[in-house]
């Protein structure tokens, strides 16, 4: 039923002079709301493209290092010695050893510190004590690389000469606030009525921790262990001041020498600029990057089958 | 036993730090002494005739960073709202991953992708068309022939600073009670008009925080600007020109040093830098607590 204005009630002004919407119009949008209806699309427009932007950046960057890297990829690139004279003829095996090696000691180091960190503050920390350790790990996380780099120079280098052991102490500091962040959070999530249940049996403190608290939080402290390695992998600071003076090219284990790590080598190709360099530069870049990205999308695909399983 | 193997590890974090404020001070020491606070504002370095200033880094790292902050700002506040209030589900499971990844290619490899693939673009393209569109505000000076400038490393530095203020943001627009929106949206806000009138100001501090954070990363950063930035050492209203930034210089000439005060002067520099990064830190930290308290309050 159509509405039929009542011709008994005098319409009080004409609708088109009067400036009131016509209540007997059609429900569109009009003047004001036309255009506010615009800056919301507007926005929503920008934001999407915003978002596309940063994929497409994204996309960019993998495909460059994608489609250069690949060609310089052989079996002969990544087992070889570094040929410093025509990097065309070596290949990287010294820098994927190097990397390996320190990202081992740093994690050796990183992650114990860390998970117990992440303990002391869910376990044993009051108030002030877990504020202040929680801003150290900020503040520590903060930090420019290159401050981290240049007090382990101060601290080792200086005194000693470079050596691969100081490299893997400043990526160790690096790794330290992420390893402890991710683990307290995981940490947070263990329910109270586990920790209840094991004291209930009069389970010690320590044990109940070992043996109930780490054991069903595990999986996401290795998570994150796995992401800061795959973070420190990718340093080149650290490397550049604690551990450039490397003296063999072939592959090297000793931590005590400096050792090559991959972002050194790509570095280093590209300060040089010859392009035979930048070829071996690319093809570094697509082994770190494939690992780094391995590591990446493997977590999250660990988190994200772990969080459907609890029901998060 | 744990409690004391906790306790040393929790002792551990607060000397790291200690120990970094020392070392960086005790290395800086001759060049303090020698130098002043002068140090700052002097803009000659040349290592051979003792003679140092960080003027001329101090201005290409702020410039840098400031047009980081400024260009990411935006950017990484628009992908937070598209993540978290635009995009459907499938959509922002997708993509969401795909930005935090930008955030996990190392610098080296954004530098080598930068001076290969970035800077040449810029010059031949970005830079000629800025400058016949905006030449008469002197930033926007002309193009010279490599593209390795402050302007190309702005941009290196843009595209890792989105990424941290991209998630950082799209985390706290999550966490505005959903309450909120619908009431707005209820009394005929459009969606603009809710993101603009509840979303935002109930975010405000801890948005400004993300920006803080990211601002920190750009300051500190060392690789990727190194790359493109050309390694000038004269101050330049023009953005196109090249420049040097304090962790650009330390990096350059750690390893091949003149003299016992050279190694002190970029000592000196890495105080600068562990002072500014300390305190943006410490104003972000303060900030994002704040915001802490803001949100409890609206819950209840």
């Amino acid at each position: 039923m159509s509405f039929q204005p009542d011709p008994t009630v005098p319409l009080a002004e004409d609708p088109a002079t009067s400036g009131l919407p016509d209540p007997t119009g059609p429900l569109t949008a009009s003047g004001n709301l036309r255009r506010r209806a615009a800056v919301s699309r507007l926005l929503e427009v920008t934001a999407t493209a915003s978002a596309a932007l940063a994929v497409a950046i994204f996309c960019i960057v993998v495909y460059a290092i994608a489609s250069r890297g690949l060609g310089a990829i052989s079996w002969g690139f990544l087992t070889s010695d570094l040929n410093p004279v025509n990097p065309a003829l070596g290949g990287i095996a010294p820098a994927i050893v190097g990397t390996a090696v320190m990202i081992a000691i740093a994690t050796a180091i990183a992650m114990p510190l860390g998970v117990l960190i992440a303990i002391y503050l869910i376990e044993f920390a009051g108030r002030r004590s877990g504020r202040v350790i929680r801003m150290a790990l900020d503040l520590t996380n903060g930090l420019p690389t290159v401050v981290v780099a240049i007090m382990v120079y101060g601290l080792l280098v200086v005194n000693h000469g470079d050596s691969a052991i100081a490299a893997s102490i400043a990526l160790a500091i690096i790794m330290l606030p992420l390893i402890a962040r991710s683990s307290h959070q995981v940490l947070l999530l263990v329910p109270g009525t586990l920790r209840e249940a094991a004291d209930a049996l009069g389970v010690s403190r320590w044990r109940g921790v070992i043996g109930v608290v780490l054991p069903s939080s595990l999986g996401g402290i290795v998570t994150a262990t796995i992401l800061a390695a795959a973070r420190a992998a990718g340093e080149t600071v650290p490397l550049l001041l604690l551990t450039s003076l490397v003296t063999a090219q072939n592959v090297q284990l000793d931590p005590a020498h400096a050792l090559y790590g991959m972002p050194f080598v790509i570095y280093q190709d590209l300060e040089s600029g010859v392009p035979s360099g930048i070829t071996q530069a690319w093809g570094t870049a697509f082994v770190l990057m494939a690992f780094i990205l391995a590591a990446n999308i493997g977590s999250r695909m660990f988190l994200a089958r772990n969080r459907s399983r609890l029901g998060l | 036993m744990l409690y004391g193997l906790c306790a040393f590890a929790a002792v551990v974090t607060v000397l790291i730090i200690a120990e970094v404020a020392y070392q960086v001070i005790t290395g800086a020491s001759p060049a303090i002494s020698r130098y002043g606070l002068g140090f700052l504002w002097h803009s000659a370095w040349q290592p051979n005739f003792y003679v140092f200033g960080a003027a001329e880094m101090l201005f290409a790292t702020l410039v840098t960073s400031l047009m980081a902050l400024v260009l990411a700002t935006p950017l990484g506040i628009a992908i937070g709202l598209f993540l978290s209030m635009l995009a459907p589900r499938g959509v922002r499971t997708v993509i969401g991953p795909l930005v935090e990844m930008l955030a996990a290619i190392p610098s080296v490899i954004i530098g080598l992708w930068g001076v290969i693939v970035l800077a040449p673009f810029v010059q031949e393209h970005l830079e000629p068309w800025l400058h016949s569109v905006l030449g008469f505000i002197p930033i926007f000076g002309s193009a010279q022939t490599t593209g390795l400038s402050v302007f190309t490393a702005g941009l290196v530095l843009t595209i890792m600073v989105v990424p941290i203020v991209a998630s950082l943001s799209r985390d706290l627009f999550l966490a505005v009670p959903r309450d909120l929106q619908d009431g707005a949206a209820a009394l005929g806000a459009t969606r603009w008009e809710v993101i603009r009138g509840v979303v935002l100001p109930t975010t405000a501090s801890g948005v400004i925080a993300a920006a803080l954070l990211g601002l920190g990363r750009a300051l500190g950063e060392a690789v990727a600007v190194a790359a493109v930035i050309g390694g000038g050492s004269i101050i330049h209203a023009s953005l196109f020109e090249p420049g040097t930034t304090l962790a650009a210089r330390i990096i350059n000439e750690i390893e091949s040093l003149d003299n016992n005060l050279h190694r002190s002067a970029l000592f000196y520099l890495a105080l600068i830098l562990l002072v500014i990064g300390v305190l943006t830190n410490l104003v972000a930290q303060a900030i994002a607590r704040r915001v802490g308290g803001d949100q409890a309050m609206l819950v209840r």
